[in-house]
């Protein structure tokens, strides 16, 4: 039985705000690999190439045969919970504020004993439970078990509200939310329990269709936000950015030039101004107050959401530019996340395959939808995943990309 | 030797085993550590390496002096004990985990001595016995005349933290990131596990903890100075479920210390001694086991004895490694005192006081005498040689001529790795 969430009383402005800890995020290398696995929603063990041994804590080493590569590789995450504690003295700053801290130690159906965070819907030991990986507040690849079967409240854990974003009670920010796609993050986010949405427009004479609709939603509130425009940012900033638990940043330009195909650099130009530097602009003023308010209550700021391209990571020619700001902003977007860590802040980067809208209009099908790319962004916050691809051109396209950068930059060019 | 001894002796441990030996008679029993060295056939050792002066630097809570001051406070008093100059000591085993970035050879220069046998043992709670077994071999094989085998550490304020979340590679990728409940929840795990699987009740754990805490009203270096009641205990603040308040040692500052040399030497500077009978050492025994519920014992325990030539019921008290209570039963259970399962009914017999009918940790064990770092590893052991050799400092065993001194240690994952335990006799035992 799972305590379920209860909204968030108005802030007292008087109290003090406690100032963000971070779980121990201290690693050795070789155990990067769980965090980068995590960090795009997988659990994954090492697993040698030579004898199969799957391993666990990682090593550099195969500990059974001492020769083999180890490989990550995905896990079912099945295995018995065979001691159970709550830590109710802690030595770590971060959870002496957040004790009782229930614990397992799970013996993996693959082999290796694991300690893990036990999700309360888990029954006591002896029992079956199912171990996942995720990202805690210091951004590391941590084991967390969860009942075999969904229980009520499942997202409603005190132990995985820590290491998600969950929009429940939280109240966001989608900057350009009159678009397609701002729309349908506005709607996707009101359906996962967001407390109130606000929806950026930089050009408020502009009527979009679907948008008196939302507006009548009793969780929507109309913001002027301009990204291109430091004063615009500044000023929505000063009025919301104490209280904006999620920031989606869907403002984008979008041309469909390389070099060639058009004289003067006017459309790239415009493209930097919104994909680029409105990133920087935004997180220049949002960022800092963001990070501050990392551990809030139970409705704390929590995320940062960039809905970059898959393109970013390749370029795609005959959206030559369009590419490059995209790339410009990942950039950027890891330095954010860098400087966001220290509040616990999730920043998550989103690669979406060509989106089913006017600017890729002459692309051949699969194309996204803006509600199928909006409820992956809902399912990124809900379980706290940094990076995700959504779309079947975007899945391919980062298979080829992992497999190899230079081979798609090729089929790309051709 | 021990099979002459009388059965009536009172002081005896009363396992409720018969003193005959029926084991010696099952060969299955023997398989794990080989064939037994026949006794009374073997030469014995020609140079033979006994163990002298056991000294103990008060523990304190806190302390602002390092390590190495409780290394030297220890090495002066062992100079003090056996009216040794520093350069008659040409051996040195030093067991701690709060030199960084020294270790053993940096202190020989902080120390101010030149050795020609030189050891760093930081092995926690195995390093007494580790330490021991080592400088035996060197002493015996002439490679040093006199080792100083000194087990100390430091206690600052926050040291303990910092030790936690640097203690092993595994240890900050996989145990402190998840609640950073340090050793308490490491064995909370095993106790929960233990409990559920052998029946043992928080009244079994708390009986010892009492009955130490008896033992420590005796010893003057015991930092709890105060009666422990059952309720107490069992209402003590929770730590890590089921372990609470006094089912966890107090992280403090101090050290432990011993002489090993030659019986000849002993003699000749008139100190008195004891002879170490059997040692043992295991490390990482049972990797595939799920979960801790026995160590390394189990695969040693057979040549333990028989290279002692006594067996469990033939000793006179028992200084387990008892960091958590849990321990010290999965240590009665690997050490033959009964069967794997049968820990809490053995608890329920016996009563562990000096006096009683299994006296345990007779000077309080770090229970009650508080855990300073290594020096953990030492304290059952210097003990066992003070009961041995009439210098108690706690209460003595009536007529102990047999102690049997335990080390485990080393949680750097999810279990402890090292084992290892010593039998000591009386020099005319």
């Amino acid at each position: 039985m799972i305590q379920p969430l209860t909204r968030p009383r108005r802030k007292n402005p008087v109290l003090r705000t406690p100032h963000p800890l971070l779980p121990p995020g201290g690693r050795s290398r070789a155990a990067l690999g769980l965090t980068a696995a995590a960090a795009i929603g997988r659990f994954e063990l090492q697993v040698c190439a030579e004898c199969g041994a799957v391993q666990y804590p990682p090593s550099e080493v195969c500990r059974r045969c001492l020769v083999g590569a180890l490989r990550w590789r995905e896990q079912s995450g099945l295995g018995e919970l065979l001691s159970e504690t709550a830590v109710h003295v802690s030595h770590d700053p971060f959870f002496r504020e957040r004790v009782p801290w229930r614990l397992g130690l799970v013996r993996l159906d693959a082999g290796p004993t694991a300690v893990v965070h036990l999700h309360s819907g888990c029954e006591p030991p002896p029992s079956r439970v199912r171990v996942g990986a995720r990202l805690d507040k210091s951004g590391q690849g941590v084991l967390l078990a969860f009942p075999l079967h969904e229980v009520p409240n499942m997202a409603d854990d005190p132990e995985l509200r820590e290491m998600t974003a969950h929009p429940k009670y939280r109240r966001a920010l989608v900057t350009d939310g009159k678009t397609p796609v701002g729309q349908a993050l506005v709607r996707a986010l009101i359906g996962a329990g967001a407390e109130l949405v606000w929806v950026g427009h930089a050009e408020p004479w502009k009527q979009q269709p679907g948008l008196a609709e939302l507006e009548a939603l009793p969780q929507t509130a109309l913001v002027p936000l301009d990204v291109t425009d430091s004063r615009s940012v500044k000023q929505a900033a000063a009025e919301i950015g104490g209280k904006v638990d999620i920031l989606v940043n869907n403002a984008e330009v979008h041309r469909t030039h390389g070099i060639g195909s058009r004289s003067g650099i006017e459309p790239a130009r415009a493209e930097m101004d919104v994909n680029y530097f409105g990133l920087l602009r935004l997180a220049q003023e949002f960022g800092p107050v963001m990070r501050a308010r990392g551990a809030d209550g139970t409705a704390s700021a929590a995320a940062w959401v960039n809905i970059l391209s898959i393109y970013a990571l390749v370029n795609y020619p005959p959206h030559g530019s369009f590419s490059a700001s995209k790339a410009a902003a990942l950039s950027l977007s890891q330095c954010l996340r860098a400087e966001m860590r220290p509040g616990g802040i999730r920043v998550i980067n989103v690669f979406p395959g060509p989106i089913d809208d006017e600017w890729n209009q002459t692309l051949p099908p699969p194309k996204l939808a803006p509600a199928a790319l909006a409820k992956s962004v809902v399912r990124a916050l809900e379980d706290g995943i940094e990076d995700i691809y959504p779309g079947d051109v975007a899945e391919e396209w980062l298979a080829r990309y992992l497999e190899s950068p230079k081979t798609l930059e090729r089929e790309l060019g051709l | 030797m021990a099979k002459s001894r009388k059965t009536s002796r009172k002081s005896a441990l009363r396992t409720g085993a018969p003193r005959t030996d029926q084991r010696r008679k099952s060969p299955s029993r023997r398989s794990a550590a080989g064939p037994r060295p026949k006794r009374g056939a073997t030469p014995r050792r020609v140079r033979e390496a006994v163990v002298a002066a056991p000294v103990t630097v008060p523990y304190v809570r806190y302390s602002i002096r390092n390590a190495h001051w409780f290394v030297a406070r220890a090495l002066a008093q062992l100079l003090k004990e056996s009216g040794l100059r520093k350069p008659q000591i040409d051996g040195l085993s030093v067991g701690s985990f709060g030199l960084s970035p020294d270790t053993a050879i940096g202190l020989t220069q902080h120390l101010g001595v030149t050795v020609c046998w030189l050891d760093h043992v930081p092995l926690g709670g195995a390093c007494g016995i580790v330490a021991l077994r080592r400088a035996l071999r060197a002493v015996e094989a002439g490679d040093a005349e006199v080792v100083a085998c000194i087990g100390a550490d430091t206690n600052h304020v926050d040291s303990f933290r910092q030790s936690l979340s640097s203690f092993s590679v595994f240890a900050r990728d996989a145990v402190f990131p998840y609640g950073s409940g340090g050793p308490n929840a490491s064995f909370a795990f095993l106790t929960s596990y233990y409990m559920r699987t052998f029946g043992a009740r928080r009244e079994d754990f708390g009986k010892i903890c009492i009955a130490q805490r008896d033992n420590a009203l005796g010893y003057r270096h015991a930092l709890f100075k105060k009666k422990l009641t059952l309720e107490e205990y069992l209402n003590a603040r929770p730590i890590a479920d089921p372990i609470r308040l006094f089912d966890c040692v107090m992280p403090c500052a101090g050290a432990e210390g011993f002489l090993v040399m030659t019986r000849e030497r002993a003699r000749a500077l008139g100190l008195p001694f004891v002879r170490v009978r059997s040692t043992c050492e295991r490390h990482n025994a049972f990797p595939d086991d799920p979960i801790q519920i026995r160590g390394g014992w189990v695969l040693d325990r057979d040549r333990l004895y028989g290279e002692a030539g006594i067996e469990p019921p033939d000793l006179d008290f028992v200084e387990t490694y008892d960091d958590y209570p849990v321990m010290s039963v999965i240590q009665l259970e690997d050490l033959g005192f009964c069967a794997k399962g049968e820990g809490p009914e053995f608890v329920r017999r016996h009563s562990f006081t000096t006096d009683g009918s299994f006296p345990m940790n007779t000077s309080g064990g770090q229970l009650s005498v508080g855990q300073a770092g290594c020096a953990a590893g030492f304290l059952g052991l210097v003990e066992a040689i003070r009961q041995l050799t009439d210098r108690n400092l706690a209460r003595p065993v009536p007529e102990a001529r047999f102690g049997l001194a335990v080390g485990f240690g080393m949680i750097t994952y999810d279990r402890g790795l090292c084992s290892g335990a010593a039998v000591l006799g009386r020099a005319d035992a």
